[in-house]
């Protein structure tokens, strides 16, 4: 909502930023234990559908929500970078469980301390693992996130990869 | 199964040495008898199960040990329904006899060892990494292994504005 912007161009910013928000399509990167709350969270008892983000793809080119759930080890770190970088923009990351924001309580040899070292991170969801309220909430903030961001935000004013 | 070990004792006695009896028989031999041993208790016993290979890093026991590594392999019968653990102690770069030609798993959980503790198999058909990436230096499970040291496949993200 820049000074020099016209009315128009904020009004659909306004508008990209609600469809966006709520037509989340979600790419599960699922390698660990918190897949089971995703699971919980996704089905009818919590049902993230109300929120927009129902749609799962199970591909990388067709979503726009990566939601890394569970521990990424050093040998996977390379595969979720090239997830992140296959998807079409705008795209947004989320951090589910304890693992994928900090390593949580795997720190050697063979552990990510968290996927933010890898790849840009949007949301972070605590929890060893997360209630599925606390899943909920985490997408009720992205979606605040999103609906304050400009149409264009990403791609032309980053060289963010 | 007390007279065959008595029958295995007699037979393998150089090879032997200690032998325990705790929540199952417990054999200390050397590497030379331990693939003789292992076949013997295949072929006469039927422990046709190798339940796992694995090894213990003693570097920091309280006691020291003569031998820096055991490696530990565990059988199971299924016709007796009994098991066996053999230990094999070795020292450090020494290399161990494989059990490929016995049993067929022998070659992914030896690959294992191999792994993580660094122990050579010198008649393994296909000795490589079989968990950790090739770039990887060094081997996590000993005891030495700085605990803290990471060996990331990526650069790290550094001054990004839109993080």
């Amino acid at each position: 909502m820049g000074v020099s912007s016209p009315f128009l161009t904020t009004k659909i910013d306004d508008l990209l930023g609600w469809a966006r928000g709520y037509s989340l399509f979600v790419y599960p990167f699922v390698t660990a234990c918190c897949g089971m709350e995703f699971i919980a969270s996704a089905c009818s008892h919590f049902d993230i559908d109300r929120f927009g983000a129902g749609l799962t793809r199970f591909s990388p080119r067709q979503s726009d929500l990566l939601m890394v759930v569970g521990t990424v080890s050093h040998k996977l770190a390379p595969v979720l970078k090239r997830v992140y970088l296959s998807m079409a923009e705008p795209k947004w990351v989320v951090a589910f469980g304890t693992c994928a924001v900090s390593g949580g309580i795997y720190h050697n040899y063979s552990s990510v301390q968290g996927i933010d070292h890898v790849i840009p991170v949007d949301v972070y969801i605590p929890g060893c693992p997360p209630r599925p309220e606390t899943v909920l909430e985490g997408v009720m903030l992205l979606q605040k996130k999103i609906a304050q961001e400009p149409r264009d935000w990403r791609w032309k004013s980053s060289s963010r990869t | 199964m007390e007279e065959f070990v008595e029958n295995l004792k007699s037979r393998f006695a150089e090879g032997i040495l200690l032998y325990q009896e705790r929540e199952m028989p417990v054999f200390v031999v050397t590497k030379g008898c331990y693939p003789l041993l292992v076949k013997a208790l295949l072929e006469e016993k039927s422990f046709q199960v190798l339940l796992d290979i694995t090894a213990v890093d003693y570097l920091r026991w309280p006691e020291p040990q003569p031998q820096r590594f055991e490696l530990v392999c565990h059988l199971f019968s299924l016709d007796y329904n009994k098991r066996v653990r053999i230990k094999v102690p070795l020292n450090q770069g020494e290399e161990a006899p494989s059990l490929t030609s016995l049993y067929g798993n022998a070659s992914w959980l030896e690959r294992e060892v191999y792994d993580m503790f660094g122990i050579p198999f010198h008649d393994h058909p296909d000795l490589r990494r079989i968990l950790l990436y090739d770039e990887f230096q060094g081997h996590p499970l000993l005891k030495d292994y700085p605990w803290k040291r990471e060996q990331p496949l990526y650069e790290e993200i550094k001054d990004d504005p839109n993080r």
